[in-house]
């Protein structure tokens, strides 16, 4: 059974250009808004659409993503919402992969078999759980993968090559490598050390890897991309919603902004093994 | 006791206390917390290192702390004997030193070279800053602004100890935005930092470690009594936030069933207002927050709220997993108590006895001034007086009317 993950890193491989994961905060800086930014980012050069599940309190995210994050919470949304936002972008894109990704305690509140029921229908392909490493499988990785959702890994600098067979172990989809000891949004320290890191993990699995936290500009896009089968870009893009505000609302630049800059970064992508 | 039927065997490996606790933390803190628990085991063990933490609190600490007999207030409440652990009379003025010292030496032997904590009412803050100054390593500590503000006095002894206070503008700005900012702070420093957690919270083997480091409170408690009283005490009560002074104080009983234990929870403006308290056990239900699981205060969709209570050591959503454990088994009776009934008792406390409580133990002193009358004179009931009310004068004086 191949995926929509699978499938998209497939053709990656055949075109010999690493893939770009857009995350956004599902229904920032609105529902409605929020529905617009995710419908708009296949055309603009995501593969991958990581779609945040905001929580209030975001343990492993810097200021960007927090407030991206409490924009949606004070717009109403909640998990359900999300769910809905996936179905709906479902109803016009049957191929884009949708990866959740968020903190434990909202999906343990609704119900981990609800969830996975509801997720599944939705058209949702992954799960990526900032707190549940892989001490807590049974929570909600090992019935996600029962339930035929990919459970994608966070894997960071000190994750050791002791401890990376038992973070893989249940992981499947891709390897997400966190590129720093950090939160979301601080800046990448030796890009070097990354492509290393890239083969350290590729010697202990056949799953693609893709690198993220710290890739802001095209040239890091171009740069990173060299060394990964793909990147993630999350804290620019929120914040680039939250700039194009006025009084807190949305205006007519907020869907383009996050349109044009995901634009910029798959053309960086492209020139990285040109 | 036959061990097999004991309520103090947990945690168990998994760092679990029945449904509660576990290791909810971000892959980047995973091979951290799973170097301390092994360091823990070790050190546990040591003889040298055994010796050290019980050196520190008869020298540094000034451990035993009494057991004061309340003649006054037990008069005055017509029932049976009120008794105080003085935990008060501790070095920096609370229960949290007991646990500082015992990470301090910890952290010193896993080569780290930065401390930070989060602190409420600033007690763990203080104590953190304290042995920090003692061994000689820099220290951050995470405090909400709002509690930065109505705890002044713990925020100036901080600095003046050599500690960097930051404080934090996210949510409400009280102890939950401080953790979160200090988890932050942790996951970008992790190769140099240790963080000296305060409560009987977070991953495992944090509640287990604080539970330990706190034991001694009960443990003397328990030894005091009976060489006074010649028996076990009737009831032994704590307020409970995160809960490291209660679970320390009631660890050393929960295998006797003839003493009764109540834990005293924040009800703020009452539990039936919403986001109005912060009892989490009375008015909340399990959930995953800050590396484990546990009764917490949440929305139908599962985010956190604020909650809230006049006390900042006790404003806090959650609780240490092992008394959500003790809260399900009802071993343990945990009862909200207002604002108000705080207040109350912090007054009738210091002008009967001449002790200034923390407001976090007039919680404490709350229930025993419902419980106490309820039982015959040939009864007792032990408070852990677990800190002291210097750092509340002023915000108490505000509520009453003592300050323009």
């Amino acid at each position: 059974m191949t995926t929509r993950i699978d499938r998209t890193f497939a053709a990656a491989k055949a075109a010999n250009r690493p893939l770009l994961a857009a995350y956004v905060m599902g229904g920032d800086p609105d529902l409605a808004t929020g529905q617009a930014i995710m419908n708009a980012l296949p055309q603009a050069g995501a593969d991958i659409i990581e779609l945040g599940l905001p929580f209030s309190d975001p343990m492993a995210d810097g200021v960007a993503i927090q407030m991206g994050g409490q924009r949606a919470l004070k717009a109403g949304q909640t998990l359900r919402g999300v769910l809905g936002m996936v179905e709906e972008f479902r109803r016009k894109d049957e191929t884009t992969p949708v990866v959740l990704m968020g903190y434990y305690n909202p999906i343990y509140s609704l119900g981990v078999d609800k969830f996975l029921t509801l997720a599944k229908e939705a058209g949702v392909d992954g799960l990526i759980i900032v707190d549940l490493p892989a001490e807590e499988d049974n929570e909600l990785c090992i019935p996600a993968l029962k339930a035929g959702l990919n459970f994608i890994r966070l894997t960071t600098p000190t994750t050791d090559d002791v401890r990376l067979p038992t973070v893989l172990e249940n992981t499947s989809g891709f390897v997400y490598y966190v590129s720093m000891n950090g939160v979301t949004g601080a800046a990448i320290k030796s890009r070097g050390a990354v492509g290393e890191a890239v083969q350290r993990i590729k010697a202990h699995t056949d799953l693609p890897v893709i690198v993220g936290f710290g890739i802001k500009t095209a040239d890091d896009a171009a740069e990173i991309g060299r060394h990964a089968d793909g990147i993630a870009v999350g804290t620019v893009l929120v914040d680039a919603v939250g700039k194009s505000l006025v009084d807190g609302k949305a205006t007519d630049k907020t869907v383009a902004a996050v349109r044009d800059l995901v634009a910029d970064l798959a053309g960086g992508l492209k020139r990285s093994r040109a | 006791m036959d061990g097999t039927n004991s309520l103090r065997n947990g945690p168990d490996e998994h760092g679990r206390f029945g449904l509660y606790g576990g290791r909810f933390v971000a892959e980047t803190l995973m091979p951290l917390i799973l170097d301390l628990e092994k360091e823990y085991r070790a050190a546990k063990v040591d003889p040298a290192y055994q010796a050290e933490i019980k050196d520190l609190a008869t020298h540094y600490t000034g451990r035993p702390s009494p057991l004061y007999y309340a003649e006054r207030l037990s008069k005055h409440l017509g029932g049976a004997k009120v008794w105080f652990k003085r935990e008060e009379l501790n070095h920096t003025g609370s229960h949290k030193i007991n646990n500082c010292l015992g990470q301090i030496l910890l952290a010193k032997r896993m080569g780290k070279t930065r401390i930070i904590a989060e602190t409420g009412a600033g007690q763990h803050g203080v104590a953190t800053a304290t042995v920090c100054a003692k061994f000689d390593l820099p220290c951050t500590i995470f405090m909400g602004a709002t509690d930065v503000e109505r705890q002044m006095p713990n925020v100036l002894r901080m600095k003046m100890l050599g500690a960097e206070v930051r404080p934090v503008t996210a949510g409400a700005g009280t102890l939950k935005d401080a953790m979160n900012e200090a988890l932050r702070d942790w996951v970008t420093n992790v190769e140099n930092t240790y963080y000296l957690i305060g409560t009987a919270a977070g991953p495992h083997p944090y509640p287990e470690m604080v539970r330990d480091f706190q034991s001694v409170i009960g443990t003397e408690l328990k030894e005091q009594f009976r060489e006074l009283e010649g028996k076990l005490p009737d009831a032994v009560v704590a307020c409970v936030g995160g809960g490291s002074n209660a679970i320390g104080t009631f660890h050393a009983f929960l295998d006797d069933p003839e003493v009764a234990i109540y834990g005293a929870e924040a009800g703020g403006h009452g539990i039936e207002v919403e986001n109005g308290h912060a009892a989490s056990m009375t008015g909340g239900r399990p959930g995953v927050l800050h590396g484990n699981r546990t009764y917490l205060l949440q929305d139908k969709d599962g985010q956190i709220l604020e909650g809230h209570s006049i006390s900042a050591g006790l404003d806090y959503p959650g609780v240490g997993p092992e008394h959500s454990y003790l809260h399900d088994s009802k071993r343990v009776t945990y009862v909200p108590i207002t604002d108000n009934e705080a207040l109350e008792a912090f007054q009738l406390c210091t002008r009967m006895e001449g002790i200034i409580p923390a407001l976090e133990s007039a919680h404490g002193l709350a229930q025993v001034i419902k419980l106490a009358p309820t039982l015959g004179p040939d009864k007792s009931v032990v408070l852990c007086l677990s800190g002291r009310g210097d750092k509340d004068v002023e915000s108490v004086g505000k509520y009453l009317g003592l300050l323009k």
